[in-house]
């Protein structure tokens, strides 16, 4: 028996051995992506897998570019070793994503992940992440509960909801000060999963800091429904000056239409997440995609004062056919963040990135995005972020506020349909 | 009050017509074969691809594709049943449901390989706009998807109850062997159907397609609800089908806005759950 028992031990306490080997002899560092990328939102998960794709690439590779990691291929204080990137499909379930998250861990033997566009899956994908004592960084899953539950494995560089809502209050109160905007009352139009609910949370409690602003209507709807003609003429009924909307990339389209088909022209139209500057978005409505706000995190016009962005965003396009947006830029930037810590970690052990993803000290111009800087708190969410606003005009996302960094003039009241 | 009551009955009179059209087509295959088509989204899907791509490429408005998209989607479904749907005709039913199903995961996936996951949209066509009588507004491609919707029923109605063909086409739902013995070609009349509800989806899908978006899934988004008019409108009735589309999208739409967006569909459902109780056969059901 005890014999037996030798046999198998031994050589398992060898291979485990050899596996905490040196850092010098890792090949291959293997990060594990999941993504929704077949059903409602595959679009938007190609998309910010891309910008991981590219990330990776950067990396791996010898590119000209002001960031971390770039100038030199694969990570250094590993040897070299190349950064091998294993993408999977959650298909937008919580229950998948949690599969596959044990399966990418355990399968695979990921050395860390990074997830997963829906909040939902992020939740539970990340408890398998915390269970096995993985690193699990997300670039955009908002929900603002992600980083109130006590993990240890879980970083975030997005800025949450909550802290995401207050800037809608911030743009509206300081366009009100300035004399550039009227605006009393306010009505909320959300999709009804964990982002939108989120973020009509988030955004009703800022009525009490804000006593100005009257919320007049809160709709919330389910996505892939035939037809929201009903839901608008809640919106007609109520008459708000603005109208903050949280929706995916179907119903932001199928809004839009019957907003216009309704004659409903509110003199603000402010949106959360990208879908309503989004490309498609753009193809789709022409004209009709103008003057829609959106609290972005992200811009191509930031570039003037950021030639890293302009550089970035082209090898986007000139890759995948189309350009960056808010939400690609954020994983893209979570990504880098990550390889980052695995570089100065110089191990793959997972304690060792922990500590080094918890030690982030990334300066505003090592990164994409306009934030001043990333840094983790003890809840692992990146402190130092900032919102900026984007309005469409001329079917292009033009950055509008703040007034300061504005690439163009807000157009304030939107204009009636044409 | 008045008008956004009259409003919400013109939203939810349009909202039901292409669901009819769409049930139409559903419960004819199903009328005529006792198969249920699991893939009849996915035709929906491909006729508004197919609109998009004649208007990308040839530059062809919607309403001027709509004989092709017809012709086209007629030949999709007879190719369906030739292809697919005969081999399983003497199966078991769960062998049928598999073939449709699975027809429906293959042309789904197919669309994404194609196309991508990208959500598309006609940005205007030759219906685009509204039109604004007092504080009422029609939108003009609402309007012709449900003029459309209701010459397409017409139409089918017209085709099953005054032609010969379509004696033979009921001839053939009611006993398939007698009917072969009067001389009718039943695998004909077979593919025929499958051709008659594919076309159905052509004409809603078509005009869809100048007001709605366009992606890989969006049949599912209209099937699960056409499901329900099918069998509250009653198995393999036209009128019923017809009936049941208008009462499911004037209940969503005046759910949607009274009580809550979010639960407008299972005022829908309760409503065919309580006729399935109280009528099992449907509103206008034969059997």
């Amino acid at each position: 028996m005890r014999r037996w028992r030798m046999r198998v031990l031994a050589p398992l306490g060898l291979l485990a051995l050899l596996g905490a080997g040196g850092p010098a002899a890792a090949q291959e560092v293997k990060i594990g992506a999941i993504y929704p990328l077949s059903g409602q939102v595959a679009k938007s998960g190609e998309d910010t897998l891309n910008a991981i794709r590219l990330a990776v690439e950067i990396v791996n590779g010898r590119f000209d570019l002001a960031l971390p990691l770039a100038r030199t291929e694969g990570l250094p204080r590993l040897g070299g070793a190349r950064v091998k990137l294993v993408a999977s499909d959650h298909q937008g379930s919580p229950e998948i994503g949690a599969a596959e998250a044990e399966r990418l861990i355990t399968r695979e033997r990921v050395a860390a992940l990074i997830g997963a566009f829906h909040s939902s899956v992020a939740a539970t994908s990340s408890q398998v992440a915390e269970r096995y004592g993985v690193p699990y960084i997300t670039g955009e899953s908002e929900a603002t509960n992600l980083t109130e539950r006590g993990f240890r494995w879980f970083f975030r560089t997005t800025p949450s909801s909550a802290v995401q809502a207050r800037d809608y209050f911030e743009f509206l109160a300081d366009l009100v000060k300035r004399g550039r905007a009227k605006v009393k009352t306010i009505a909320i139009i959300h999709e009804n999963t964990l982002w939108g609910e989120e973020f009509a949370r988030s955004a009703r409690k800022y009525f009490a800091d804000y006593p100005q602003f009257t919320l007049v209507a809160d709709v919330a709807y389910a996505n892939g429904t035939t037809d929201l003609t009903s839901e608008v003429q809640r919106l007609v009924t109520a008459r708000p000056d603005v109208v903050l909307h949280a929706c995916y990339d179907a119903e932001a389209i199928l809004l839009a239409r019957t907003y216009k088909l309704l004659g409903f022209a509110p003199p603000g139209t402010l949106a959360h997440g990208a879908a309503f500057v989004s490309s498609r978005f753009r193809e789709a409505l022409k004209d009709d995609a103008d003057y829609f706000l959106v609290r972005e995190h992200w811009s191509r016009d930031l570039a003037g004062k950021k030639p890293i962005i302009k550089s970035v965003s082209d090898l986007y396009r000139q890759r995948y056919g189309k350009d960056m947006d808010g939400t690609p830029a954020r994983a893209f930037t979570a990504t880098m963040v990550l390889l980052e810590a695995i570089d100065r970690a110089g191990s793959t052990q997972p304690e060792a990135i922990r500590k080094a993803l918890a030690g982030t000290n990334l300066a505003a111009d090592q990164i994409i995005m306009p934030w001043p800087g990333i840094r983790f708190d003890e809840k692992g969410q990146n402190v130092m972020s900032r919102g900026i606003f984007v309005q469409t005009q001329h079917q292009t996302p033009r950055l509008v506020w703040p007034f300061e960094a504005a690439a163009a003039d807000l157009v304030w009241p939107r204009p009636a349909w044409k | 009050m008045a008008e956004t009551a009259l409003q919400l009955l013109l939203n939810g009179v349009f909202v039901g017509l292409t669901l009819s059209l769409i049930a139409s087509g559903l419960s004819l295959v199903y009328g005529v074969m006792n198969i249920v088509n699991f893939a009849h989204g996915e035709f929906l899907m491909l006729a508004m691809y197919a609109t998009l791509v004649l208007y990308q490429r040839a530059g062809l408005d919607p309403l001027a594709a709509l004989p092709l998209t017809v012709l086209l989607l007629f030949g999709l479904g007879r190719l369906t049943y030739g292809a697919l749907v005969r081999r399983v005709l003497g199966a078991p039913a769960h062998a049928q449901i598999f073939g449709t199903f699975g027809l429906m995961i293959a042309l789904q996936g197919a669309a994404q390989f194609v196309w991508g996951a990208d959500y598309y949209a006609i940005p205007t066509s030759s219906v685009a706009g509204r039109l604004v009588l007092g504080r009422l507004v029609v939108g003009l491609p609402q309007l012709a998807a449900g003029l459309g919707a209701l010459g397409g029923m017409v139409a089918l109605w017209l085709l099953l109850e005054r032609t010969r063909l379509g004696r033979a086409l009921r001839a053939t739902a009611q006993d398939r062997d007698a009917a072969a013995l009067l001389g009718i070609d039943t695998d004909r009349m077979y593919g025929l159907a499958w051709g008659l509800g594919a076309a159905c989806v052509a004409v809603s899908g078509t005009l869809l397609a100048t007001h709605y978006y366009i992606f890989p899934r969006v049949g599912a988004v209209f099937t699960l609800v056409a499901f329900a008019a099918v069998a509250l409108g009653g198995f393999g009735s036209i009128p019923g089908a017809f009936v049941a589309g208008l009462v499911i999208g004037l209940v969503e739409v005046t759910a949607g806005y009274l009580a809550s967006s979010v639960l407008k569909y299972v005022f829908a459902y309760a409503i065919y759950l309580l006729v399935v109780i109280v009528r099992p056969q449907g509103l206008l059901g034969r059997w």
